[in-house]
């Protein structure tokens, strides 16, 4: 036999003002199995709380229902004043008759009426509610950074320095990422590379970082402080354990024109390479699709010259198993390329000639023209003939900002990074000129708007707001034609060399990624936070998390910010041995069961799965549903598609809402 | 199959020859254009700009004798009528007010369902380029076409749905089937001045210069366009711009369907060659293709 | 049904059931509270962890019981909390509703709608357009009719059948 105690709060004058709180005390005396109820003005307040943990002792109570403010606000609070009493924290119901009754409604005595109603409709709940144990899981105290530019290795480094084991995969022969790529950066013009490649070696030497390079993640099982991953070593054709990283290989291989990843197609490299000088690990990688031997069956030159024997032909792809508590998400970007064969599969800029003409650069390319360990070394010289150029065109917002292109976000970097760039030419270009087209200079940031003012200023590059409607090539020169929209004139512009800060996209190959880890993705494939304010790191798959620009466009400090969060986040986690959940987890009665499977399909978690029951002979008697408690997120979607009701969810059972809904019209 | 042809003002008037050329080359090729029994002016340019509903009834009241003389498809081949054409379609098809409006206006109903092609896009889609690869017998080999498009044929584009507005292809890939060959070049898409010819000649001189400069840049013999106005201008106006900017300009100035119906062996004069002010023969007698 | 009959404007006043998710819906609903936004009274909310967890039996039973208008609200399309749920809601409850119009429901008396956590003046708007809807409906009886005969927690007298089936 239920014993409910109703405590109707007065909030102050807050519910007291619209909603006759002792009325509400008296009528919810009269109901059915309520032994006890009050009014008071703090219910919340340390007498209040006295107040309820003093009456649950005294009249033996099954189960309260707080009459008072929104469960939002206060549940936590009342719940733990009654766990105090040995009663279960889950048999304490909330009555919002304020929020959604006295601050609302005008006439005193259709709140109160609907103030009653509301405490009814709990005290039916209450009576059904089970003392729930919240779910404990323990902790694989390991995470997975998945991603090996900045924001990887950010991460990795901060959650290795918290004395938690990381395990790092980047798909690419080195770590680095794009900023690698870089040659100075905004707003302090510091060489990229110089305060990069420390970090690097840092990552790579930690002693908590186990770093896997030219690796993907293959399959990823399991749940928050215990996920099952597979990676996928791809074949290298060199033993890393024995390569000395001395190069000769590279010197030898007869392929010496293959375009260089690393150097945006204005360089070129050898089948065999490591992609950059300071790449880390600093061991080559064979391109197979290149290489003369795997063409031709043929060559092997590189294994003839390698004196330690590291050359192994018959490497092939190697899968490892890891247990992890955690994953960081540091994938990164791509930028968007003008070209009509997409990768994105957006349509391509026809007005600028698709990416055929050499001297259409895009900014990454810029970057390696300016970096002096690009393919120039440094000296700025256009792709087509190696002339310097001395009038350049930059456009901003090529992609981004345009629905016709179907990027309508801004990728934010870019205001920067081309004033960075107008600076970066004029100190190697005295004699040049810089044309900006922008749509509107977005400079937010420290030390930001005034790094673009000293760009226009004192670097004198010109900055037309307007767009570009069309680059022709007349001759040795490249016309740009577009709209000066402050003056309300047309310019035409003869360029001799144009960059395109194209748009920040999502990584190609991100969709199947985010399937494999149950993230979340919008509709340009940027992986979703689990809420954009408040929890900006997290993902709606508990324990992934997320940093840099696989999120959204971001700047670098921005991407070392979230990694350093998310490592924060990821110590948080493992620094518990056992996670607690609260235990609204939906669960199948075997008996009714019929094993249709709907629910596996319906569950977005994938927590749901087959269960074969046997007899003791071990022969098949049916299957039935599974569910995965430390998976299940409690929506209760399975249950709604169930055509046998077999299956129910802790804490909203159908006995529950069906008596909140018995309860209500009496 | 055979089509409703909607030939327009133009092509019964100064563009004769995009008439004929387009007729024989349908003829050869087996395409049975039928002219719509009392079609009226599609509105042109002058209607929208008066008034929207008018530039909007006009186009949609021709589509409206079509499907009720039983076609479901009608060919347009100048750029204007085809513009308007798909423009009505669209508009009534999208507004319920707009369909009962030009409902009203015309006095017929607008439930309609009638294709709109541009006739190269009559032999893109409808004929197929396999096809159409196979009866050209007299190859325009050694003749470097630069093709124009203009604004109306592609603009704008989710409306026209012909092909990509900034670097459309579709002329060059019937200009290469017949041999010739189709160069690149970066005035495809600009504007000629349009109707400015008439009140304001000396923007149509300077445009029309600038495209028919980058098109001797290029390396182009001819200019071909699918538009009669943008023909009248770029052909019409060639003196008139010799004498303003002082140089000779003598660039012949075809309809694609002219030249596909060189490429199918039909009589040059039949296909309206003569009537150009720009002579076009010495260019292609030079080139053997005459 | 009692009402206080001597403040009621109105010559009816409906009871409205809102089901609502507990991570848009129910936290926009204290949102309009916080904002003092005011509302029509008939309504009762039922919170659920997701509009996916809504199956037509809940809906049935509220009118069952009494209801003479249904409200679902969850949160927008690719908002949900756990990814998924208000599709499945959707789906649901277009398939529903017809079901609802071919058994001859006034499936005005039934709506859906997405209403985040921050609409907070959305809420307030839509409970008092619902309510003003169904109360020019009138009240439901069709259902309560024939719930009576089996409503476990009236404990009336069962009249004869052949008396509401005449």
């Amino acid at each position: 036999m239920a014993r409910i105690g109703v405590f109707v709060c007065h909030c102050g004058e807050n519910i007291g003002r619209t909603v006759d709180c002792s009325v509400v005390a008296k009528e919810s005396a009269k109901l059915r199995d309520v032994v006890y109820s009050v009014d008071y003005k703090y219910m919340c307040s340390d007498p209040g709380q006295i107040m309820v943990k003093d009456a649950i002792k005294k009249h033996n109570l099954t189960g309260v229902v707080i009459a008072s403010c929104s469960p939002l606000m206060h549940e936590k609070t009342f719940r733990r004043a009654v766990q105090e009493t040995e009663l279960s924290p889950f048999l304490c119901e909330m009555a919002n008759i304020r929020e959604q009754c006295s601050w609302v409604h005008e006439d005193k005595v259709l709140a109160t009426k609907k103030a009653v109603d509301l405490v009814r409709l709990m005290v039916e709940k209450v009576k059904r509610n089970t003392p729930l144990e919240p779910i404990r899981i323990p902790v694989t105290k390991r995470a997975l950074v998945i991603g090996g530019g900045i924001a990887g290795i950010q991460a990795a480094l901060d959650i290795a320095d918290g004395n938690q084991e990381v395990v790092m995969v980047e798909k690419s022969p080195s770590i680095g990422g794009h900023m690698a790529q870089l040659s100075e950066t905004f707003p302090t013009l510091d060489c990229s590379q110089c305060i990069l490649t420390p970090k690097m070696v840092s990552a790579n030497s930690h002693k908590n970082i186990k770093l896997y390079t030219y690796t993907e993640v293959e399959s990823v099982t399991g749940y928050i402080g215990n996920f099952d991953v597979t990676l996928r070593k791809k074949a290298r054709y060199v033993d890393d354990s024995i390569c000395s990283g001395c190069g000769i290989c590279q010197e030898k291989c007869p392929q010496k024109k293959i375009s260089s990843e690393f150097n945006t197609g204005l360089g070129k490299r050898p089948a065999i390479y490591i992609p950059f000088p300071q790449a880390v690990p600093n061991i080559p990688v064979i391109d197979k699709e290149r290489c003369t031997y795997f063409k031709n069956g043929k060559c092997k030159a590189c294994e003839k010259f390698c004196d330690r024997n590291a050359i192994k032909f018959d490497q092939t792809d190697e899968f490892i198993n890891i247990k992890v508590g955690a994953i960081v998400v540091a994938t990164g970007y791509e930028m968007y390329n003008i070209g009509k064969n997409n990768k994105n599969g957006i349509k391509g800029y026809g007005e600028y000639g698709c990416g055929e003409d050499p001297d259409i650069i895009d900014s990454l390319q810029f970057e390696r023209l300016l970096s002096a360990s690009g393919p120039t070394f440094g000296e700025v010289k256009r792709p087509s003939d190696g002339k310097v150029p001395e009038t350049v065109v930059f456009l901003q917002c090529v992609g981004s900002r345009d629905k016709a292109k179907g990027m309508e976000y801004c990728s934010k970097i870019c205001c920067m990074y081309t004033a960075k760039h107008t600076m970066l030419y004029k100190h190697k270009v005295h004699h040049g000129q810089a044309f900006v087209f922008y749509l509107d200079i977005r400079a937010g940031g420290k030390n930001y708007d005034e790094f673009v003012r000293r760009a226009i200023e004192e670097d004198g590059a010109i900055y037309l707001r307007g767009r570009v409607s069309k680059i022709y090539r007349e001759g040795d020169k490249l016309i740009v034609k577009g709209a000066d929209t402050l003056s309300g004139s047309q310019v035409e512009i003869a360029a001799d060399l144009v960059v395109l800060a194209t748009a920040i996209t999502a990584q190609p190959d991100i969709v199947p990624l985010a399937q494999k880890l149950g993230v979340g993705y919008d509709k340009y494939h940027f992986l979703s936070e689990a809420h954009p304010k408040l929890k900006p790191v997290e993902t709606n798959s508990a324990g992934i998390f997320l940093a840099g620009a696989c999120q959204a466009p971001k700047d670098i400090p921005e991407s070392v910010a979230q990694a350093s969060a998310a490592a924060a986040k990821v110590l948080g986690l493992c620094s518990a041995t056992e996670l607690e959940r609260e235990p609204y987890v939906a669960k199948v009665y075997e008996s009714t069961c019929a094993g249709c499977g709907f629910c596996i399909e319906a569950c977005p978690y994938k927590a749901i799965d087959n269960k074969a029951i046997v007899n003791r002979q071990g022969k098949l008697i049916k299957n039935v549903a599974y569910i995965n408690q430390g998976l299940c997120q409690g929506c209760g979607t399975c249950l709604s598609v169930c055509r046998s009701k077999s299956i129910d969810l802790a804490g909203f059972t159908d006995e529950q809402i069906f008596s909140e809904i018995n309860s209500l019209f009496v | 199959m055979n089509y409703g042809y909607f030939p327009g003002c133009s092509l019964h008037a100064t563009a004769k020859e995009f008439n004929d050329s387009t007729k024989l080359v349908c003829d050869k090729l087996d395409l049975e254009l039928k002219e719509i029994d009392k079609w009226i002016c599609c509105g042109a340019t002058p209607a929208h700009t008066t008034n929207q509903e008018l530039g909007i009834a006009l186009p949609f009241a021709n589509l409206q004798l079509a499907a009720d003389q039983g076609f479901d498809t009608v060919v347009a081949p100048c750029a204007a009528c085809f513009n308007r054409l798909r423009s009505a379609d669209f508009e009534v098809k999208h507004s319920g007010y707009t369909a009962e409006r030009v409902g009203y206006i015309t006095g017929s109903r607008t439930d309609i369902n009638v294709r709109i092609l541009h006739i190269i896009q009559l032999f893109r889609d409808e004929y197929g380029y396999s096809r159409l690869k196979e009866v050209f017998s007299k190859p325009l080999k050694g003749l470097k076409v630069a093709n124009y498009y203009g604004c109306l044929l592609l603009r704008p584009s989710l409306v026209m749905k012909l092909d990509d507005p900034e670097n459309p292809v579709i002329m060059d890939e019937l200009t290469n089937l017949t041999g010739a060959e189709s160069v690149p070049w970066a005035f495809k898409t600009e504007c000629c001045g349009a109707s400015l010819a008439i009140p304001e000649t000396e923007i149509v001189l300077d445009l029309s210069k600038k495209i028919i400069d980058s098109a001797k840049n290029a390396g182009a013999d001819v200019i071909a366009v699918a538009c009669p106005l943008c023909h009248a201008n770029l052909d019409m106006r060639q003196k008139q711009i010799g004498k303003k900017f002082g140089a000779d300009y003598s660039t012949p100035v075809l309809y694609i369907t002219q030249l596909l119906g060189l490429a199918l062996g039909i009589d040059p004069s039949k296909l309206g060659l003569d009537s150009h002010l720009v002579d076009p023969y010495p260019v292609l007698r030079a080139k053997n293709i005459l | 049904m009692s009402q206080h009959k001597e403040t009621i404007k109105h010559d009816f006043e409906p009871n409205i059931v809102a089901f609502v998710c507990n991570w848009c819906t129910y936290t926009g609903a204290d949102l309009a509270g916080t904002s003092r936004l005011k509302y029509e009274p008939n309504v009762r909310i039922i919170r659920l962890p997701c509009t996916g967890r809504i199956d037509y039996n809940l809906l049935l039973k509220a009118f069952e019981s009494g209801a003479d208008g249904v409200l679902v609200s969850g949160c927008h399309p690719n908002d949900c909390h756990y990814n998924l749920g208000n599709f499945h809601a959707r789906r649901r409850f277009t398939v529903f509703r017809q079901l609802l119009d071919f058994v001859g429901i006034d499936i005005r008396r039934i709506q859906f709608a997405w209403v985040s956590a921050a609409e907070g003046a959305k809420w307030a708007q839509l409970v008092t357009q619902v309510t003003n809807e169904v109360r020019e409906l009138g009240p439901f009886t069709n259902y309560k009719r024939i719930s009576e005969l089996s409503f476990p927690y009236k404990e009336l007298e069962p009249e004869p059948l052949e008396e509401v089936t005449a």
